[in-house]
């Protein structure tokens, strides 16, 4: 019973926050709106057993791609009024795609319709998984032990990914001052601070 | 223990792995070190390399991590291949990126990280495995095409190839879902299990999007747009590197998926790749036809030569790969060569030249640059006696035994083509009035280089052909 009504519950705000993110006139309330559907499409991937995807899409889409779109969309100085004022111009146009895309729906529809097609049969030496290991255990089991040594390649690609940007972007600057950590950390409070008995009435010596 | 036994069949990429990151550790120390970097990583693949010929000559093969990769003869005549073209352009390189003030450690870290990728790629048997070495050395390659970030088309020619390669890495994964999905497994043996009864629309739609994501990371038309633009933008050095290893790489990739995976449906694959092979040859040769710079030609000079080794897979036989390898190690040779001497071209002021009007009367100021790139191309276009012509000769032999003459007399049609724009390189160098632009080359390891290179194709390389026939015919033997 609560699983039907949370599921109801993720759903319709799914839905009714994927329509807010088309509708919204502010483009940062777009991304806003599309954090709340991830948030909540993750919520409906753990009512069917799928944690690890639930997990994914928090830090993945909601923690990386969203946060990263909103950066792009307050970055970038883009007049939306303006992109929107050549709507009339375009309307022959939208028209057309529409009726373009109106036969591949009922196309789509008439293949949903007709059954499923049939997938290949998993190699008899698959892993196979007892529902009793939840799945980010059985996961794990083979990311460290077969696909070992793909994982920690995969280590190395990111590791040319940060090699790169380094490459491409890092520029020696001339004129800033650098910080010097060791001659910061051997400073000394003597050496900087001095105590004056200072008498009344006289001009202070720096 | 089945861990250390896998470890220890996948050496060569274990120790490039630590150099690199080895090295990658000291550049970070010593930024000005380029040069002892590059020295450094060609001992590095000089041991990979060491490790790989001692196993090559044994029909031998084992899998390592549960059947993700191979150590066959095949992977190890490929490895060897890739290391020798990698270290060949760390060779040729510290000088000319000197001179465009970016010769910083990075650039042979960033080669050896791509030959690790390079090396999984062609001992991949799985479509996980093929897909991480892909993407390692084609990230590596992205970089390396803007290397000299202060030159506007070298930045140009590394976003171009990154938004492309991303297209077709795209493509690739697409397809490889659909081939996962219809045939129930990554594995290449599983997938070629999978094939053996039925091949239905979904497995054909996704070899389909396989061979075409392959077909751009080999620039095999018509996917092949991207390549003038990248290898003219490109520093003549990584251009080097693009035309000779990623190639290997790419094209035994290739090979094997086609081969151990879809092996069992010729008929499915064939048609793609000859026509693929066709399109190649001809727009290789017809496009070159009105170029006036060299490294553009020496861009649809590889499309055209991809081509010319498409025809050896089209034939799908033990001959065929065979012959596939004995081009595709004579390719590496010319190519190399050829992008040696385009290095020497350098003025009084120490600026790279490029163009043809550059090397007008090159023979009668350097006569012998002239004719060391006078041999490359004579050995490109597979004129005999140079060694290029016993490339050619071995893949159409191949041909014609498989029953593809017509793809063969096609292929001799377009080489005849082909010709036309080398000879116009040697016209131009022998013929024409003294341009005088180009000055004598202080850079003596590309002098040397471009002699050894130049012995290789020349008629000498023939007394190569008994190791090398025994070699590729082993390598061949290990697909099948």
């Amino acid at each position: 019973m609560i699983q039907l009504v949370s599921f109801y519950i993720f759903a319709s705000i799914v839905i009714a926050s994927a329509a807010m993110v088309i509708f919204a006139r502010n483009p940062v309330h777009s991304v806003l709106w599309l954090i709340v559907a991830f948030f909540n499409a993750a919520g409906l991937m753990v009512l069917i057993g799928a944690e690890f995807i639930a997990m994914l899409l928090v830090i993945v889409y909601v923690g990386a791609v969203a946060v990263l779109f909103l950066f792009v969309v307050m970055m970038l100085d883009i007049d939306f009024a303006e992109l929107r004022a050549g709507f009339v111009k375009n309307v022959p146009l939208g028209l057309l795609l529409a009726v373009v895309l109106a036969p591949e729906l009922v196309l789509g529809i008439g293949a949903y319709q007709a059954g499923a097609v049939t997938l290949g049969t998993p190699e008899a030496g698959a892993a196979t998984v007892s529902a009793a290991v939840p799945n980010i255990e059985a996961i794990g089991g083979l990311l460290y032990s077969k696909y070992v040594f793909m994982f920690e390649t995969a280590g190395l690609i990111l590791l040319v990914a940060m090699v790169g940007a380094i490459v491409l972007t890092h520029r020696k600057s001339h004129g800033t001052r650098g910080q010097s950590i060791s001659s910061q950390v051997q400073r000394r409070p003597e050496d900087a601070t001095r105590n004056v008995n200072q008498p009344v009435g006289q001009g202070i010596e720096l | 223990m089945e861990l250390t036994a896998s470890l220890s069949l996948v050496r060569s990429e274990i120790i490039l792995s630590f150099s690199a990151l080895a090295l990658l550790l000291l550049a970070a120390w010593m930024d000005q070190a380029g040069r002892l970097i590059s020295i450094l990583a060609v001992a590095a693949l000089g041991a990979a390399a060491a490790f790989t010929a001692s196993s090559l000559g044994s029909g031998a093969s084992a899998s390592a991590f549960d059947g993700l990769m191979v150590n066959d003869a095949f992977g190890n005549f490929s490895k060897l291949l890739i290391y020798i073209a990698a270290a060949v352009s760390l060779t040729i390189a510290p000088r000319f990126l000197e001179k465009a003030g970016a010769m910083r450690a990075e650039y042979p870290v960033l080669i050896v990280l791509s030959c690790i990728g390079m090396g999984i790629m062609v001992s991949a048997t799985d479509l996980i495995s093929l897909y991480i070495g892909l993407e390692l050395q084609s990230l590596s390659a992205y970089v390396l095409a803007s290397f000299v970030r202060s030159d506007g088309r070298s930045a140009e020619a590394g976003l171009k190839y990154f938004v492309l390669g991303g297209l077709a890495s795209g493509m690739l994964l697409f397809g490889a879902s659909l081939v996962y999905g219809f045939a129930g497994s990554t594995s290449f043996a599983a997938i070629g299990l999978a094939m053996d009864k039925e091949v239905g629309l979904g497995l054909i739609f996704g070899i389909v999007f396989i061979l075409s994501g392959l077909a751009f990371k080999i620039s095999a038309a018509p996917f092949h747009m991207w390549t003038p633009d990248v290898y003219e933008g490109a520093p003549t050095p990584v251009t080097a590197f693009f035309a000779s290893a990623p190639k290997v790489a790419a094209i035994a990739l290739l090979m094997r998926i086609v081969l151990e995976a879809f092996g069992s449906q010729v008929l499915v694959w064939q048609q793609i790749i000859i026509a693929v092979a066709l399109m190649s040859i001809i727009i290789g040769a017809v496009g070159a036809i009105g170029q006036q710079n060299l490294k553009r030609l020496m861009a649809y000079s590889s499309i055209n030569n991809v081509g010319f080794i498409l025809i050896g897979l089209a034939t799908g036989t033990e001959q065929g790969i065979a012959a596939m390898l004995v081009y595709l190690t004579i390719y590496v040779a010319m190519t190399l060569g050829g992008f040696v001497c385009l290095m020497q071209l350098k003025d009084k002021d120490g600026t790279y030249r490029e163009e043809f009007a550059d090397i007008a009367g090159l023979s009668k100021t350097r006569p012998a640059l002239a004719a060391a790139f006078a041999i490359f191309m004579f050995s490109l276009a597979g004129i005999p006696p140079l060694f290029g012509f016993w490339g050619k000769l071995v893949v159409f032999n191949a041909a014609v035994a498989a029953g593809l003459l017509p793809l063969a007399v096609i292929g001799i049609a377009a080489s005849v083509i082909g010709a036309f724009y080398y000879l116009k390189v040697v016209k131009v160098m022998y013929f024409d009035d003294a341009a005088d632009v180009i000055a004598e080359s202080d850079d003596k390891v590309l002098v040397w280089t471009g002699g050894i290179l130049a012995a290789a194709n020349s008629p000498l390389g023939y007394f190569a052909i008994p190791v090398l026939g025994v070699w590729t015919a082993v390598a061949a033997k290990a697909l099948f």
